[in-house]
């Protein structure tokens, strides 16, 4: 469904159809090469061998026992990597000590989270090779593991780096386990709360969570000879494993070359470096190409989730409901070096409203776990997981409808962002009134026919959406049908996303316009598929290529013509002569003579896309029912509604409504790492890390609101990350109207809504 | 992985054979559901897997008023045989929620029962219809009574050279039901974070339940037979009070832990609230078993 709050002035032809995916056939075939189905001549297999401790000093590796069994290549530790002395350099996504890049990959002296990499080997096959790291001997003195902000905070902490020195609102600290402690204030909001009718304040505990791609990471490199290196692997960001890779190992940028395999999910966990400089270095010593892929436990323990923490929040509002100021305090723990997305927190914890006064304090604190990762709009589902709990609370409290106080306190265009930015066009209001207007809204909870408790539940969300660099090169074949090459990995569709915007232009059917993703040498640079910036961002370097073509073709007509350039117009993908109106040609005709006027016609067109996606808000309606037996919660019905700005393709749009709202179900529900004191994750599998399945959810309703955005010639906004933002706290309201009581931490298992419920029966509540 | 061999022997004595001349090193394999996945996932080494699939035996189900399922039999042949599955609602409940359609085209009770989980879904329901496991080794036969057979989280009685044949189960008394419920917080792909079965017999009048049998999952170190609960339902009314104290009552047997997949309270609650459930349900299954 889509309603269109405010239709666009634009006719479009192609964009906002739905055409079958280019790559649909392959994938729907098994024939799609994904990172592990990479087969090379020569081929051997690298596996790792992972510190068992979260914290503790290496003191001898010896992999000589290793290296020289059967069918073994080659081994290295910490030793082999290039780079051990500490260096802060500006990396693709942080600015970071280099050391601590090299070291996250391989350990060097210490292992600072459990499944650190501590050796790898590459043999014949995958089985020698796992049977050869039983052959390596480490020697571990284990250190105290500091797996809470608590630990990590208090005076006399473990330190876990000595080197990291600490950013404390400009001064700079050491030694200190808190990477970064940051604030934004506006106004004064201590005197607004003391005028305030009603003040609330709240803490909340949020789980780290995991991405959870189907597919584990997987790498190959070959390390040529002549130094070049080439790296095949499963990755959101081609063009920063180059850079990252080759800062990495010690190698001249362009010696890099990533080839980006076929990718069976992301979600921002397959941005960093994992195993690519490991494979590079066993290449180097074997002389092999050197596959190597990460089992479900690695993934698990090894690369990235999003951040748990905890967050407090405080909103003080005046008599009508109307927010006069709010504050915040949000701990993120980054795992085990610094930078866990805390000022997209900031920017998006109070996003939804008008928020006079304001502060937002934030700590990026590192604990002895895997580094985290970006996790679809980074940092700001579980910052909203505070504030919309705490304003379902405060509506519950004053008596106000959400819906109403939603509305009243809207941010709309013009309003400041607590963090600064003024927001332009936004579709926040269109979004709650598309729920409002919707039959779920209207529809009654209906009653459950065996004691069980029904609720409903609604909450917010925001994501900006990032712009930046990108590349499109765009051939046109004798036959009228372009070829399209793009350097971003295609999670979401956005192959057939940015070929569609190319085909507006050019007014071809989709399928005329043949989308191929490629490796860093054959297309200009392109930044990652992330931010949701892939169809909003490397659509526009399509759209600036195609209109290039144009302009070139329409040369070509008055080569032919004998006419000005300028008296060819181009419509409906028609060439004409506007002094001679019967000379005309289709697009498909002109094609057939490039050869005869200047040859081959090819264009690239390259953007750097300033400022933000435009913003995506969104609001989700969810029903439950709650087993006040078992804690058992039940999802009844579901309906997100987001500004899409201009859907491309509508049902790639709401796939990814559907996906971010079946991911947030899970946090609320069930997911986290459940960690022994040592710092050990118990439930490291698919089993027991309770991600919903199918069986789990409802159809998610998806409502596709288009708020032109002014910052795209079609109106497009990014909008593959915010789906996530709203349903925890979505969840939490509508549980806490079921069963009369609050949970102020997630997941709400069975477990703890049990509790929640004994509490409630013996007058306690649970903040 | 340590390399292994694959035997696939044809006899039950080849099969004893075999498994004799490797102890600890070699296991049955059936499924395969379990034993692949520990194998792959380091928790042993073995030499050899022993493949029951080809021993007679082991892969027979024969319904003769009792119902006698090879060790081997995948839960699948179990369901879909329409007669088994009119008489034994109690044990379909398992065979058919362990894993999902895929698994259960491979999965055994009979592995079930020797993987010894505590959570395992089928080896209650066959502790509370009395079922007997008849075990194979270099001495011969052997038989014992399911709820003796599991001794540890995944430890059994079964010695060196040892495996289980197949499983009797007595033909259901007139007035018998059984039912078996888990509690998981997804709806498939889970392991119980507490299950229960039950099983009732009632008297001549229909009211009163004769005997009955409660077994729990998860909620200690083996599937546990509830001794007192089950000997408290002989001669009570078949009433929903009556299923509330039996809960009441094998809670008190439970020994759960609390861990990733639930508190220790938690569980102690979901044995209630499970033995209340599953009697009811075996309540109306005695009252059609006319
Ligand atoms: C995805 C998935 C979901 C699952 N879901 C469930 C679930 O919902 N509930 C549940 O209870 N289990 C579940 N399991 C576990 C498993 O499927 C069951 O325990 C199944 O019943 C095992 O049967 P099998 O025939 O595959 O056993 P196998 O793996 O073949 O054997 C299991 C063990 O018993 C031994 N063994 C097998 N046969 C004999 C014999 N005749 N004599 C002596 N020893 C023997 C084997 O050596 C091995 O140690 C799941 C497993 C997977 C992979």
């Amino acid at each position: 469904m889509t309603t269109t709050a405010d239709r666009p002035a634009q006719e479009f032809k192609v964009v906002g159809s739905r055409p079958i995916r280019h790559d649909g056939v392959d994938k729907v075939l098994g024939r799609a090469q994904y990172g592990a189905d990479l087969k090379l001549p020569g081929l051997i297999h690298g596996a790792v061998l992972r510190s068992p401790y979260a914290h503790a000093v290496i003191k001898r590796v010896d992999v000589s026992r290793a290296e020289a069994a059967t069918g073994v290549f080659a081994a290295i530790t910490g030793d082999d990597m290039p780079v051990t002395a500490p260096k802060m350099v500006d990396m693709v996504e942080e600015v970071t000590n280099l050391k601590w890049s090299s070291q996250r990959v391989m350990a060097h002296g210490k292992a600072v989270y459990r499944g650190h990499p501590v050796a790898a080997v590459a043999a014949v096959d995958q089985n020698t090779a796992l049977e050869a790291l039983k052959l390596i001997e480490v020697e571990y003195e284990p250190l105290q593991a500091v797996i809470s902000l608590e630990d990590a905070m208090k005076p006399d902490a473990v330190i876990i780096h000595d080197d990291l020195e600490g950013d404390h609102l400009g001064e700079k600290v050491s030694p200190t386990n808190v990477a970064e402690h940051t604030r934004t204030e506006f106004g004064d909001p201590e005197a607004a709360f003391a005028e305030a009718a009603h003040v609330i304040e709240r803490t909340y505990t949020i789980a780290r969570a995991h991405q959870g791609y189907i597919e584990p990471h997987s790498s190959t490199a070959f390390w040529s000879p002549d130094d070049k290196l080439t790296v095949w692997t499963t990755t959101q960001a081609p063009f920063g494993v180059r850079s990252n890779v080759a800062t990495v190992l010690k190698l001249p940028l362009s010696d890099v070359r990533v080839v980006p395999m076929e990718i069976g999910g992301g979600f921002g966990g397959k941005i960093g470096l994992y195993m690519e400089p490991l494979a590079a270095m066993l290449s180097r010593k074997s002389g092999r190409p050197v596959k190597m892929t990460m089992d479900r436990k690695s993934v698990f323990d090894a690369t990235g989730p999003g951040p748990g923490g905890q967050v407090t929040a405080k909103i003080g509002v005046d008599k009508d409901g109307k927010i006069v100021a709010a504050t915040a305090d949000i701990r993120y723990m980054a795992g085990a070096y610094p930078g866990s997305s805390i000022s997209a927190a900031t920017a998006g914890i109070f996003a939804c409203y008008k928020v006079p006064n304001v502060r937002i304090d934030a700590y990026d604190v590192v604990i002895n776990m895997s580094k985290t990762a970006a996790y679809r709009a980074p940092g700001t589902p579980q910052a909203t997981f505070a504030s919309e709990s705490l304003i379902s609370e405060l509506c519950e409290t004053i008596g106000m409808d959400p819906m109403e106080f939603h509305l009243l306190n809207a941010a709309e265009e013009g309003t400041r962002r607590p963090d600064g930015p003024v927001f332009p066009r936004i579709g926040n209001v269109a979004c709650m009134e598309a729920i409002r207007d919707s039959d779920h809204f209207k529809s009654d909870l209906g009653e459950s026919s065996d004691g069980k408790l029904r609720g409903r539940g609604l909450a917010t969300g925001y994501w900006n959406g990032g712009g930046n660099r990108s590349s499109v090169t765009i051939s046109v074949n004798d036959d009228g049908v372009v070829s399209l090459v793009e350097g971003n990995p295609d999670i979401g569709g956005t192959r057939t996303t940015i070929a569609m915007q190319a085909a507006e232009v050019f007014g071809l059917p989709a399928h005329d316009v043949h989308p191929t993703v490629v490796d860093t040498d054959s297309v200009g640079y392109n930044d990652l598929t992330a931010g949701s910036r892939t169809t909003y961002a490397s659509g526009q370097a399509a759209i600036e290529a195609a209109k290039q073509v144009v302009e070139e073709i329409k040369k070509r007509m008055a080569m032919i013509w004998e006419t000005e350039p300028e008296n060819v117009e181009f419509e409906a993908s028609v060439f004409q002569n506007k002094v001679a109106p019967d000379q005309r040609l289709t697009f498909k005709e002109a094609a057939g003579k490039l050869g005869q006027t200047g040859g081959p016609v090819s264009k690239t067109g390259t953007v750097n896309v300033r400022g933000s996606g435009g913003g995506s808000f969104a609001a989700h309606l969810v029903d439950v029912e709650v087993d006040q037996e078992t804690g058992k919660v039940q999802i009844l019905r579901y309906t997100a509604a987001q500004d899409a700005g201009k859907a491309v393709h509508p049902s790639y749009v709401e796939g990814q409504f559907q996906g971010g709202a079946a991911q947030g179900i899970g946090w609320a529900l069930n997911e986290e790492y459940y960690t022994s004191p040592d710092g050990v994750m118990q439930n490291s599998s698919f089993l027991d890390y309770r991600m919903p399945t199918a069986l789990d959810l409802p159809m998610i309703d998806a409502i596709v609101v288009e708020v032109p955005n002014t910052n795209h010639p079609f109106g497009v906004r990014g909008i593959g990350e915010t789906s996530i933002v709203p349903p925890a706290p979505a969840v939490g309201n509508a549980i806490a109207d079921a069963i009369g009581t609050r949970l102020y931490q997630t997941p709400m298992n069975p477990s703890r809504i049990m509790e929640a419920l004994a509490n409630k029966r013996n007058g306690k509540n649970g903040h | 992985m340590h390399p292994f061999t694959y035997v696939a022997p044809r006899t039950l004595d080849e099969a004893v054979a075999v498994l004799e001349q490797h102890g600890e090193r070699a296991r049955p394999f059936a499924g395969g559901t379990d034993v692949l996945v520990q194998l792959r996932g380091g928790r042993f080494d073995l030499d050899a897997i022993v493949d029951l699939k080809g021993v007679p035996e082991a892969t027979a189900l024969d319904l003769n008023g009792s119902l006698r399922i090879g060790a081997a039999v995948p839960c699948y042949r179990i369901y879909e045989d329409s007669a088994v599955a009119a008489a034994f609602p109690g044990l379909i409940d398992a065979a058919s929620l362990i894993g999902g359609i895929q698994i259960q085209s491979r999965a055994s009770l009979g592995g079930n029962l020797c993987n010894a989980s505590p959570s395992a879904d089928g080896i209650c329901p066959l502790i509370v219809h009395s079922t007997v496991a008849v075990v194979q080794g270099p001495q011969g036969e052997r038989r014992l009574p399911v709820e003796e057979f599991c001794t540890a989280p995944g430890a059994n009685v079964l010695g060196r050279g040892e495996l289980l044949v197949a499983l009797e189960v007595p033909a259901p008394e007139k007035g018998f039901g059984a039912a078996y419920q888990r509690f998981i917080p997804r709806n498939e792909m889970d392991i119980a974070v507490a299950g229960v079965a039950s099983a009732l017999t009632l008297s001549e009048d229909r009211a009163t339940i004769a005997s009955g049998r409660i077994a729990l999952a998860a909620v200690g170190p083996t599937p546990l037979f509830a001794a007192k609960a089950s000997a408290f339902l002989a001669g009570k009314p078949a009433t929903p009070e009556t299923f509330a104290e039996a809960g009441e009552i094998a809670s008190t047997e439970a020994a759960p832990i609390g861990d990733m997949r639930g508190t220790a309270e938690h569980r102690i609650e979901l044995v209630k609230v499970l033995t209340r459930r599953t009697l009811a349900i075996a309540l109306e299954r005695a009252q059609s078993n006319r």
